[in-house]
């Protein structure tokens, strides 16, 4: 680890000081306002607001609704990283064992990253739309009837698909990246070894890769569970029957649209514990195995 | 040269202080596309004349989008002075004392030209209290009818001028239609819970919830599990298990309209408002109208159906010439010129009797087009077909869907769906009550 000694004791201040007042007006603050809203109760105007402790807390740990949607979130977050990583590591490894136009793939493979989620959102949602939409057109060709706004299996593949293919570009180049930091000294020596490439890739890239993977896991669980708000609002709204509705979502529907203010606020709250325990968790990790 | 210029320098300062003289009142709406532009036609008529007030209109998004919109600026102290909030933001809105000012309080204050009994009840009741006072003021008000493709009941052997009056004549034209290969389905419908659950009720005289259908007080609780509501759903459950009805959605049903547009389904329930619509897209077939069908073995049916739409909320917190200028603006609006531009070119109701002498002439033209009116008018409103009035309503018509939708997938059966219905619906009014005390 560098570091600089600075004689002067206000310079360093002053420097931080711009970064210290972003973070202190759009995080500190809002985070403490949300964390005062959680213990009251409040009608949509804010006439009448009383102090009622945990009770805000209380009614979502016996919401079934509440349960329900930690439930979604888990479901969904696992099943957008397994996609997003698979195919991303798929892609990388394919990429990564191609001698000329490397780069025009990984290019081309950088491109959805750009879109945004909104955006991917109403892509999947055009394609996938019971009545005008491609894929359900040649579904049906096959004698399955894709309807997303009835059935929950439906509903949560199309944001599972939406959500993960925005993010495999991010995680392909996280992966290229890894991949070309496998020292290929090693590969040969196992190759001499006898070792084929699927054990090649199993005993020595996978092991390699491991800080990269450990990395983006965190970062894509993250993303699955706040990120994609705007996938969600673009195509399902949390429907049907609450089968798409993630935590984060939920905070801004009983808070903007049911102007339930204490509830979102207490919602909020157990995000942000969240977001700690996996910020936490990936310092922990990832500071100890990876030298940047 | 410069001569000119210092002429129209002298005009441009002459026109901002008259601008600056006028008293602005900003108008928060949520009428886009084409509503929106009939909108601000209509206020720059208001605008123009009299040289007192100035009207500012502002789309800002949809209707969940306006109120919270206004509710958060209200919390910020930059509130608008009206705010138009759909009807189901009602009870949120009334509950809010000290954050609005009633249009009855307000138009008596102000001395303004107006008389409650000129208003329809059908329409305004919705917006007043139990002693029959307006709280506010009517702008878009629409009810559910029957669309039906003529040219199909033609092919299927139909009497193409008769709609069907009863849910079993619409159950046997349906089989009629599908037996016949004249379409694969038999009606779809836009807002299970706007249409085929609380106007049902209206409809059948069947309450919706304790304390006239919450009008009373926010202690008011849902009772839309009763007999004639469990049967109805069964039978919607029951049709769609045979595909003689279509689903086409949460919330407005967004996919109804094309299954009826591409003529996959003959019969289609949805808003009056919706009549331009339907004949821009009925291309290829001939569109019929007919009241929303009745279960004739329900004693007092059909009674009369209920509005959905949205209307016009005053703010308080702002400067007395404010509210003036709004009174003004809430004369100008009831006038039958106005209320009768606005509803032959928008297919909403309108809200006095004058204005509805006015449109005879234009129902006369446009068969169908007073179907709703009809339709709401049919009889004197009751304690059950008023309307309905509940807090955290948005999220309740969520609930309706969900539950709608376990019916279909068969998880629940209709009684058990709108036991659900009833008792996660009561918990979120409970919260509503508390957080209003």
């Amino acid at each position: 680890m560098k570091r600089t000694l600075f004689r002067n004791q206000l310079l360093p201040w002053l420097l931080l000081a711009p970064q210290l007042a972003i973070t202190f007006i759009f995080f500190l603050w809002p985070a403490a306002q949300a964390v005062r809203q959680s213990f009251l109760r409040q009608d949509a105007f804010g006439i009448n607001t009383t102090f009622v402790g945990l009770s805000n807390f209380k009614a979502l740990w016996n919401s079934p609704e509440y349960l329900n949607s930690l439930q979604v979130t888990a479901i969904f977050a696992v099943l957008v990283t397994v996609l997003s990583m698979g195919f991303a590591l798929l892609l990388a490894v394919a990429v990564d064992r191609m001698i000329r136009s490397t780069s025009v793939y990984t290019t081309l493979l950088v491109w959805p990253y750009a879109v945004a989620p909104a955006v991917a959102g109403i892509l999947w949602w055009f394609i996938f739309n019971p009545t005008i939409g491609v894929m359900p057109y040649f579904l049906d060709v096959i004698g399955y009837d894709w309807n997303h706004i009835s059935s929950k299996s439906d509903a949560m593949t199309l944001v599972v698909i939406a959500s993960a293919w925005k993010q495999i570009s991010y995680n392909f180049l996280f992966f290229v990246a890894g991949l070309q930091s496998v020292p290929a000294s090693l590969r040969e020596a196992a190759a001499i070894d006898g070792a084929g490439p699927v054990r090649r890739f199993f005993d020595i890239t996978v092991p390699l890769l491991s800080p990269t993977t450990f990395f983006l896991l965190v970062v894509n669980i993250v993303y699955a569970m706040f990120d994609t708000f705007g996938v969600i609002d673009a195509t399902t709204e949390g429907g049907p029957a609450q089968a798409t509705n993630i935590l984060v979502y939920k905070v801004y529907f009983d808070g903007f649209v049911g102007q339930n203010m204490g509830s979102s606020a207490a919602q909020s709250v157990i995000l942000m514990l969240i977001v700690i325990a996996l910020t936490v968790v990936q310092f922990r990790y990832v500071e100890k195995k990876v030298a940047y | 040269m410069n001569k000119l210029f210092a002429a129209s320098g002298v005009a441009l300062i002459a026109s901002l202080s008259a601008a600056n003289a006028q008293t602005e009142i900003q108008w928060w709406h949520a009428m886009g596309g084409e509503l929106g532009a009939k909108l601000e036609e209509i206020t720059k008529g208001f605008n123009d004349s009299q040289q007192e007030y100035r009207v500012v209109p502002s789309y800002k998004g949809t209707y969940p989008e306006t109120m919270t919109a206004a509710i958060a600026a209200f919390r910020a102290q930059q509130q608008p002075a009206i705010v138009q909030v759909f009807e189901v933001g009602t009870g949120t809105m009334m509950a809010a004392q000290g954050a609005i000012v009633p249009v009855h309080q307000l138009m008596q204050e102000q001395g303004a030209n107006f008389d409650p009994q000129a208003y329809l009840p059908a329409v305004v009741g919705y917006y007043t209290d139990t002693d029959g006072n307006m709280l506010s003021l009517p702008f878009n008000s629409s009810t559910p009818i029957v669309y039906y493709n003529k040219t199909v009941f033609e092919k299927a052997g139909l009497d193409p001028n008769t709609p069907p009056k009863t849910w079993a004549e619409l159950e046997e034209f349906s089989t009629k239609i599908r037996d016949s290969g004249a379409a694969t389905c038999g009606f779809t419908t836009q807002w299970i819970s706007w249409i085929q659950t609380e106007n049902l009720s209206a409809w059948h005289n069947q309450p919706i919830g304790t304390e006239q259908n919450g009008f009373g007080g926010t202690s008011a609780r849902l009772t839309l599990n009763g007999p004639v509501q469990v049967k109805h759903w069964e039978n919607l459950k029951r049709l769609s298990d045979e595909g003689i009805f279509k689903y086409g959605g949460p919330v407005g049903g967004d996919n109804a309209a094309p299954m009826f547009y591409s003529q996959e389904c003959a019969m289609y329930m949805a808003s009056s408002a919706s009549r331009a619509g339907v004949i821009a897209n009925a291309k290829d077939f001939e569109v019929g109208y007919g009241m929303l069908p009745y279960y004739d073995d329900v004693e007092g049916a059909p009674q009369n159906s209920i509005i959905g739409g949205a209307s016009l909320w005053v703010l308080a917190g702002k400067p007395d010439e404010e509210y003036a200028g709004v009174a003004k603006f809430f004369e100008y609006l009831s006038t039958p010129e106005v209320q009768a531009d606005w509803a032959s070119f928008s297919g909403y109701l309108p809200i006095t009797q004058a204005a509805m002498d006015q449109l005879s002439g234009f129902y006369g033209e446009n068969p169908g087009a007073d179907t709703g009116i009809k339709q709401i008018t049919l009889n004197e409103p009751t304690e059950n077909s008023k309307g309905l009035r509940f807090g955290n309503y948005v999220q309740i018509r969520g609930i309706i869907d969900e539950e709608f939708e376990q019916l279909l997938s068969g998880s629940k059966d209709a009684q058990g769906a709108l036991d659900a219905v009833v008792e996660r619906g009561n918990a979120l009014i409970a919260e509503f009550e508390t957080q209003n005390q």
